[in-house]
């Protein structure tokens, strides 16, 4: 069949230990999964840090936790998520998928490829190690405790004394250079090394994403770095660029921050936009509907997405007018992010959807997706804003993009590239256990969650009073937390049983269409034995149709 | 069905040759010039915002020769990877050489200008919001040709080992954007400093 | 009439209808002493409208996207026999990319323009010339409110008249930080505003009814920034009047309280403390000269009862660890001493 892959035998492998062979790699497709098993492990541990403050808000005047401790945990639970879990779970997967996908052998730079993943490795290792050694002397070890996005003054050395604000700076710091090699490598691949016949236009949606996501990481993780820098030298060589006594301004770490950090947030939702335009049209049995749309709304969105960052300083006391302009471009943002899901609607219209495990993920991420979405156009209402910023209503917002859009959308493509990666498909039957526990556990946690922000309970509370109506939300969502727990330990529980003893999975066990299905499961160190050539973005479609190929309708 | 083809495709259909050394180093100028950017928007936005300490027109003297050195060496520097890539080694290694010691006069200049200013004048870092934001726009840019020429001092080295030659000219031309994106970034950097603020 | 306007007229008909049966619905049952959605002042009421009129908007998109949604993952489905076929590929539609890009573009104009008035709105308003002047200076972990037009300053509770809306008499807050970022934050009164340090900002209310109203901090501002409530006490004109004339007068003097008040200063709490009358005038800590004036104290954290004052007093940090306040050593006596000496600040 054409589709058969060569094998060719491989080399006779050296007498190196395979720690030594995962230690030392510079292999894309080792680094993902380095990257991924990584970004798992922290997902596991900011699970538990997410218990543990649930336990603590689940009735009024709860003393499980001490302000101190809670303080910390959120801290660290929301550090860690994004820098930690988020990003390099993304980079994993793209790191694994692009190459394959564009049809070359590896990244533009593997070396910088393996020590951008060792950067971002040992930042992680850094935020932890302040549990040991971030306090000031009369401590042991504290980790930082001023919020993931650490406005100043709170962070200056009159507030916080020690160290474990530093752990917070310099995990980052080291973490976002990572992250800056990353994304020079993802541009560098997809810019200089998709196969012949593969122009910008034939590429997979998800290597367009990627690119995007790219660039975006290019601009948008700098300005925390340059912050970051200036924090340091504001706490060690009493600068002054926050520090209100000497003419600097605590509104500019904001700025800066958020010019970060809104991007960022957008670069954690694209690639998971590409897991879902790749596995929609699969499992719908239909080309992606509206391609250069997708590529238009996508760069759409990365653009725009660098002039929405004062919609987090609505309440700053802004002038009206530049509130009213971070109304707008956060509206506008809404339109292309709109225009996304009716193209995925579009796609699954009249096709013939099959309810495999990655499908079910990405529908659960359409509707939840949608939700999210909307009620980022509430927050976008700045008076609406300026009752709902810092309040539970904001973090359940951000929380359904993230549990309910990016980690369903992640779950998604676990499932449906577990096969390449492992050779071996993950159980459907305990994918369904996992989706619909999970399912329930998320809606019981966060869909209830909007109440007590809308009831006036704002965030980073440690405790609250009783009588204030928060009481049964707050219980009904630490409920929750048992269902996602669940849903988590059965998921693990499927991938480390199939990897054992899970059915081989062949080359295309979802009769797919892009460059990764046409090689083994999985694939060889060299991805392909010859360099593939293209036609069109569905070159295995034109191979299985041979009648009906794609290039002829594009 | 014998070796396994193990190049990289650098083509696509019907386009340019794109290299991945110079993507890669676009890349990072986006990168880097995104960091600039916020410095630069601290040190205009903090302008005048001192409530007591020298003010720039108090203490800055405009860094002529050391600019004019480093404008040069990118001149200098484009005219060695050119003779590079004619194979013309002599010239190479002069304009090169030339590069590297323009480059190393304008940071040595900087060292004297921040000598005098900390150690004759006593204006630090902390001293006041001007101090600060001058010490670390310049500083940071400052830090950028160190490492430019410590990149631009290991290719000296070599070449002077006879181990550069013209198939390595695609090279040192990535590493020359690098070197002309600092210079670049001078300009603006000096603009601000020596002639917005002041 | 037109069609169109006659539609037009339905259509705000209803919206206005479901917005007046939510706020009937939100006051009559309040959820929660805090419930955005039971505004009493004209800022939270005009927030309150364009927050429903957002509402139905993202709620009638939410049914009609959710039902294409459900509806296609129905319909389409696969069924059996279905395995060998693959459905017609159908690559795209200029027209329908056209037709979802600008119905959503439209509704961004409609939203913006809304929105822009609404901020315009309560932002812009000049305060009249007699409305009541607050300072609230934000402190980790209490609240400062100096009434600059009556020369005092009190701590933690906030007394504002009553604002008819045919006539308003609202309060005008200017919002100052000493030290990190607070956010005041009284949810049925108007949005929140932060408190930056070196960045003064302001706020206004005008509340239509006398009562109590809750909020608190609602932007992080260290360890006990979840106990750093606020209350703000609505009241008619004559008693607004009448604690303003209290809160006007220096300390009480009780001879009886002799013993307390110079222990007040022996163990430094004047080093922290102002009572206005002696010569106590520290500045770190909440103005005691009306303490009893208060149901609470600890900013919001213990209701203001002798027995919590004293445990309060013998220490802070088991109540609220991470208060600025000290733990003083003191004996037993001596701490009866002070608490007595407090109870007689009226």
């Amino acid at each position: 069949m054409a589709t058969d892959s060569i094998s060719l035998p491989l080399p006779k492998e050296s007498s190196r230990s395979v720690f030594m062979e995962w230690l030392c790699t510079v292999d894309h497709k080792k680094i993902g999964i380095m990257y991924i098993v990584y970004a798992l492990i922290f997902l596991v541990v900011m699970g538990i840090e997410a218990t543990l403050m649930r336990i603590q808000l689940s009735r009024p005047d709860n003393t499980f936790l001490s302000a101190e401790a809670f303080n910390r945990l959120f801290t660290m639970h929301g550090t860690t998520g994004i820098f930690f879990v988020a990003m390099p779970i993304l980079f994993g997967f793209g790191n694994y998928l692009v190459p394959l996908m564009i049809g070359a052998r590896d990244m533009a730079f593997p070396r910088l490829n393996a020590f951008s993943f060792w950067l971002t490795a040992f930042g992680g290792l850094l935020l932890y190690g302040s549990f040991f050694a971030g306090g000031p002397l009369s401590q042991a070890g504290s980790a930082p405790d001023v919020g993931w996005f650490a406005y100043a003054p709170l962070t200056a050395t009159a507030f916080s004394p020690g160290h474990s604000t530093d752990f917070w700076t310099l995990a980052l710091l080291v973490a976002g250079i990572g992250s800056i090699g990353g994304a020079i490598n993802f541009v560098a691949t997809i810019l200089c090394l998709r196969c012949p016949g593969m122009s910008l236009g034939r590429m997979p949606l998800l290597a367009w994403m990627n690119l995007v996501m790219g660039g975006m990481v290019l601009v948008a993780v700098s300005p925390l770095t340059a912050a970051q820098i200036m924090l340091m030298i504001d706490r060690y060589l009493s600068g002054h660029f926050f520090d209100p006594s000497a003419g600097g301004s605590v509104v500019m770490w904001m700025h800066f921050f958020w010019i970060f950090g809104h991007p960022e947030v957008y670069i954690l939702i694209i690639p998971c936009f590409a897991f879902i335009s790749e596995i929609i049209p699969v499992f719908s049995r239909k080309a992606i509907f509206g391609y250069p749309a997708m590529v238009a709304a996508t760069t759409g969105i990365g653009f725009v997405s660098l002039g929405v960052w004062a919609h987090h300083m609505f309440t700053i006391g802004m002038p009206s007018y530049g509130n009213a302009f971070f109304v707008f471009t956060t509206m506008v943002v809404a339109v292309p992010t709109g225009i996304k899901i009716f193209n995925w609607l579009a796609t699954m219209w009249g096709g013939k959807i099959r309810f495999a495990t990655p499908m079910i993920f990405c529908i659960g991420f359409l509707f939840q997706f949608l939700i999210a979405g909307l009620s980022g156009v509430m927050l976008a209402t700045a008076p609406f804003d300026w009752q709902l910023n810092n309040s539970y209503f904001v973090v359940a917002h951000f929380h359904y993009v993230i549990v309910g859009g990016i980690l369903f959308a992640i779950f998604g493509a676990f499932y449906y590239w577990f096969p390449k990666m492992t050779g071996r498909v993950l159980s459907e039957k305990l994918g369904r256990w996992h989706f619909w526990i999970f399912l329930i556990g998320f809606h019981l946690t966060f869909d209830f969650m909007h109440v007590p922000g809308l009831l006036g309970m704002p965030r980073r509370i440690y405790t609250y009073e009783p009588g204030r109506g928060w009481g049964v939300w707050n219980l009904i969502s630490s409920i929750g937390v048992i269902f996602q727990a669940a849903g988590i330990l059965i998921f693990v529980y499927n991938m480390i049983r199939s990897y054992f003893k899970g059915a081989i999975a062949g080359n295309d066990p979802w009769d797919a269409w892009t460059l990764e299905w046409a090689t083994t499961s999985p694939p060889p160190h060299y991805n392909f034995a010859v360099v593939p050539e293209v036609r069109s973005r569905r070159p295995l479609w034109d191979i299985k149709h041979p009648q009906d190929p794609d290039w002829k309708y594009e | 069905m014998n070796a396994v083809p193990m190049e990289f495709h650098e083509k696509k259909v019907g386009e340019e040759l794109l290299s991945r050394g110079r993507v890669g180093m676009w890349c990072l100028i986006v990168a880097e010039s995104a960091i600039f950017v916020i410095f630069v928007a601290a040190y205009v936005l903090y302008i005048g915002k001192s409530p007591s300490g020298p003010t720039p027109d108090q203490i800055l003297t405009v860094p002529v020769i050391t600019t004019i050195c480093l404008l040069s060496s990118s001149i200098t520097m484009h005219w060695a990877t050119g003779a590079l890539r004619k194979g013309n080694l002599i010239m190479f290694n002069l304009f090169w050489i030339a590069t590297f010691a323009l480059g190393a006069i304008f940071l040595g200049g900087t060292a004297r200008e921040w000598h005098h200013l900390i150690f004759q004048e006593g204006f630090t870092v902390n001293t006041n919001l001007f101090g600060t934001t001058f010490y670390s726009l310049v500083g940071l840019h400052a830090s950028h040709v160190a490492v430019g020429l410590i990149a631009i001092g290991t290719v000296m080295v070599l070449s002077l080992f006879g181990k550069v030659r013209a198939e390595h000219a695609e090279r040192c031309e990535v590493l020359a954007l690098y070197w002309h994106f600092v210079d670049v970034v001078w300009v603006v950097v000096f603009t601000v400093v020596y002639g917005l603020g002041r | 009439m037109s069609p169109g306007s006659l539609l037009r007229r339905a259509v705000s008909l209803a919206l206005l209808q479901t917005i007046s049966c939510f706020a009937a619905f939100a006051q009559k049952s309040p959820l929660s002493p805090t419930n955005i959605f039971a505004p009493d002042s004209t800022p939270a009421h005009s927030i309150f409208r364009i927050s429903a009129f957002v509402l139905e908007i993202t709620g009638a998109i939410f049914v009609v996207v959710f039902s294409l949604i459900a509806y296609a993952v129905i319909k389409f489905r696969e069924r059996k026999g279905d395995e060998e076929f693959e459905p017609p590929q159908v690559y795209g539609s200029n027209q329908m990319e056209v037709a979802w890009t600008i119905l959503p573009v439209l509704i961004v104009v409609v939203l913006f323009l809304s929105t822009a008035q609404v901020i315009h709105r309560v932002q812009d308003a000049p305060p009249p010339s007699d409305a009541i002047q607050v300072t609230v200076v934000g402190h980790q972990f209490w609240w400062e409110y100096r009434y600059p037009q009556y020369g005092f300053t009190s701590a933690n509770e906030l007394h504002v008249p009553v604002s008819d809306p045919n006539s308003p008499t609202p309060t005008y807050l200017k919002l100052l930080s000493d030290d990190v970022d607070h956010s005041f934050w009284v949810p049925r009164l108007a949005g929140k505003t932060d408190l930056i340090p070196n960045h003064p900002n302001s706020t206004w209310i005008d509340p239509y009814q006398a009562g109590v109203y809750l909020g608190q901090c609602a932007q992080f501002c260290g360890a006990e920034h979840a106990k750093m409530l606020i209350r703000v006490y609505v009241q008619n004109r004559a008693d607004f009047d009448a604690w303003v004339h209290e809160q006007q007068q220096p300390a009480v003097s009780d001879p009886a309280a002799a013993a307390g008040s110079a222990l007040f200063v022996a163990k430094t709490c004047f080093a922290c403390h102002t009572i206005r009358g002696t010569i106590a005038a520290g500045t770190v800590g909440p103005d005691l000269t009306h303490l009893m004036s208060r149901d609470t104290i600890a900013a919001g954290a213990l209701t203001n009862t002798p027995e919590n004052l004293r445990a309060w007093i013998h220490n802070p940090e088991a109540f609220k660890a991470g208060s600025k306040m000290p733990v003083i050593d003191m004996t037993n006596d001596e701490l009866d001493q002070i608490t007595a000496y407090l109870e007689t600040l009226r």
